[in-house]
């Protein structure tokens, strides 16, 4: 190396005694450092713990279960239903009282977190994944592919999601998998323009450019190096999405055309207990509570890890 | 016409790596008009010949819209061309496909003018060094490494921070990087678009020296485009000023200072500061009226005869053509019906 660049570089070059010891150092990348602020979020901390019980309690439902000794289908004719046969409020047998069959709510709310959590992570999951896809493929391809995937999420955003759904559900009949299908072609074309306006932006940028300038193909260009980049609105997007899958499936399964019973989700549970929510509370009231804590608990950290990923615009302000 | 404006100082006693003939790149203008009769193209580059000899520098000057950038994407074919021919090493890749420029992509390479957004800023320093090795797997796992972190040496950074994010760096080290970037397949040319703007005058000065000392360690090849006389000075062998995406003058870089031709240069160089106070004073400012004019409707003629000082009746209507003054062998052509002579000049 000549003189001068020898020069150059040596303000920058530590003694080669220090060499060793920098070598532990490592770049906090915008990753690193939106999940420092997450950690330090109070809120966030918060919601993911109520969301970990509900994971949790969906997960050992069934040793939940066996510990207190019956499962969310079992009927009791006897202690579970009054003489009048209404049912019987909280007490410590039935911590959230019992439905109009005799059957344990508390057991049952249990059981309708796992159908709630499923469909809500595997839709909104589903919706990500091709919402990410057509978005970059719409704003990185431009042109012709534009106008069709823009015109396509157009479509599915226009129309009406519930008309459809009854529709749907009457030709093929109600299942957890039409549920599923049906909430994640709904959710998807949002999360598409979502992407796709992101990555017009990105495209523009002088990396873009240098990438292509070294050789790199299309599909390198949109998933090494624009990817990355409209991840962390993705993310975002993606914990407010979930609430949204849970809610949708409490509608459907509330109309009837989603979970069918005797599968307990927190929707058919609503749906069975409107004509007794004068008699009986407790089994309008937990299912119902459940569901507003899960969503609340989601939004709330999607808020969070939105303020984590961009400080700038916090809530505080 | 074409035969003309053609670069007219090739010197056939150096070998040229780099030629354009009649480059020419339009960019067609989206006009909100539902009926649109015949569709306007903002005129980028209208029509560029340009020797590049093998180890020289030669720098594009001009002011900002000249075309000087359309003119670094066209030649690194970034953008494909209206017309015209670019010929790398004896080839002519102008209208080569992405595939079959896959080669010339190791051979050519291109330094950006924004440090800040030339790299990605979720990806890792090392990673983006490495890009060139992955796209043309050249070099896995270790051998990757240490490649890059001896590319990183090369051009002052510290090797131990390969694991950082470019947001830890400053402006004048992510110019490193970028350098860094350009030079891992070891190019034979490379295009430096504006490489010092965006720093600091004393980082300018590092950048600076720092690509010249690699071009005399590599052999490298430069096209510098510059906004800035006083930049290039020290970098150039060869100096071609443009205006409304034409070459207006181009000369040796010594001749072009000290023997302007083209009014245009001329009032370029009176721009330039200098250190002396008393000569500054003493010196005339050639001041330019009015801006540049829109490329999409370029004037008529001559296309700087609307801010020329020393424009005439036939400026408007003929177009000069870009060629040697009588009894020049120094290669120094301009485009100008009316050149300066020695005493006029601005110094």
């Amino acid at each position: 190396m000549s003189q001068l660049a020898a020069e150059l570089l040596e303000p920058i070059t530590p003694p080669s005694g220090q060499v060793v010891a920098s070598e532990a150092i490592q770049g906090r990348g915008p990753w690193q450092l939106a999940w420092a602020r997450l950690r330090r979020d109070k809120v966030a901390i918060g919601s993911s713990l109520v969301i970990a019980v509900i994971a949790l309690a969906a997960i050992f439902a069934p040793l939940i279960a066996r510990l207190i000794g019956h499962g969310p289908d079992t009927q009791f004719q006897s202690t579970g239903l009054s003489p009048q046969g209404i049912p019987v409020g909280p007490s410590t047998s039935f911590f959230f009282g019992t439905d109009d069959l005799g059957r344990d709510v508390f057991i049952r709310v249990i059981y309708g977190a796992r159908i709630s959590l499923l469909v809500g992570v595997i839709a909104s999951g589903m919706a990500i994944i091709v919402g990410v896809v057509v978005g970059l493929a719409a704003g990185y391809l431009g042109r012709a592919a534009d106008t069709v995937l823009s015109r396509l999420m157009d479509v599915i955003l226009s129309l009406p999601f519930l008309v459809f759904a009854i529709a749907l559900v009457s030709v093929v009949g109600p299942s957890l998998t039409i549920t599923v299908a049906v909430i994640a072609f709904f959710s998807w074309a949002s999360v598409g323009r979502i992407v796709r306006g992101q990555v017009l932006s990105i495209k523009e940028k002088e990396f873009v450019e240098a990438a292509r300038s070294l050789g790199a193909g299309d599909l390198r260009i949109m998933f090494v190096e624009i990817l990355p980049n409209v991840l962390a609105p993705t993310i975002v997007y993606a914990t407010l999405l979930i609430p949204l899958a849970i809610v949708f499936e409490a509608t459907l399964s509330f109309l009837g055309i989603g979970v069918i019973p005797p599968t307990p989700t927190w929707g058919n549970m609503l749906s069975e207990a409107m004509p007794f929510y004068r008699v009986a509370w407790w089994f309008v009231a937990f299912p119902g509570l459940a569901l507003v804590v899960t969503t609340v608990a989601f939004n709330l950290l999607g808020d969070s890890i939105r303020d984590a990923f961009d400080p700038r615009g916090s809530r505080s302000s | 016409m074409t035969a003309e404006l053609r670069d007219p100082s090739p010197r056939t006693d150096e070998d040229v790596l780099l030629r354009l003939e009649e480059v020419v790149k339009y960019f067609p203008v989206t006009s909100a008009k539902v009926f649109r009769g015949k569709r306007d193209h903002v005129h980028a580059v209208d029509g560029v010949s340009l020797d590049v000899a093998r180890g020289k520098t030669i720098a594009l000057v001009g002011e900002t819209g000249c075309g000087k950038s359309t003119l670094a994407r066209c030649i690194t074919r970034l953008y494909d061309l209206t017309s015209g021919k670019v010929v790398f090493d004896g080839e002519d890749i102008s209208n080569h496909s992405r595939r079959r420029l896959r080669p010339y992509r190791r051979k050519m390479q291109m330094i950006f003018q924004d440090p800040y957004g030339s790299l990605n800023p979720r990806r890792r320093v090392g990673s983006i060094i490495a890009d060139a090795f992955t796209i043309h797997g050249v070099a896995e796992g270790e051998e990757r490494k240490a490649k890059v972190q001896e590319l990183m040496e090369l051009v002052g950074l510290n090797p131990e921070h390969f694991n950082r994010f470019p947001a830890e760096f400053s402006g004048g080290q992510r110019q490193r990087i970028g350098i860094a970037r350009a030079l891992a397949l070891h190019p034979q040319l490379v295009v430096c678009d504006e490489p010092v703007s965006a720093l600091d005058v004393s980082i300018q000065a590092q950048v600076i020296n720092l690509l010249a000392d690699l071009q005399d360690e590599l052999g490298l090849t430069y096209v510098f485009i510059a906004h800035d006389l006083s930049v290039v000075r020290h970098v150039s062998d060869r100096i071609a000023v443009m205006y409304l995406g034409r070459i207006v003058e181009i000369a040796d870089t010594d001749d072009l200072y000290a023997r302007p031709r083209h009014p245009y240069t001329n009032a370029l160089l009176s721009a330039v500061p200098v250190p002396d106070p008393d000569v500054a004073s003493r010196r005339e400012r050639v001041l330019l009226v009015g801006d540049v004019p829109s490329p999409i409707h370029p004037p008529t003629g001559c296309r700087f005869h609307p801010r020329c000082p020393r424009a005439q009746e036939v400026c408007a209507v003929e177009d000069p053509v870009l060629s040697l003054q009588q009894g020049d062998r120094t290669g120094h052509a301009v485009a100008c019906h009316f050149p300066l002579t020695d005493g006029e000049a601005h110094a």
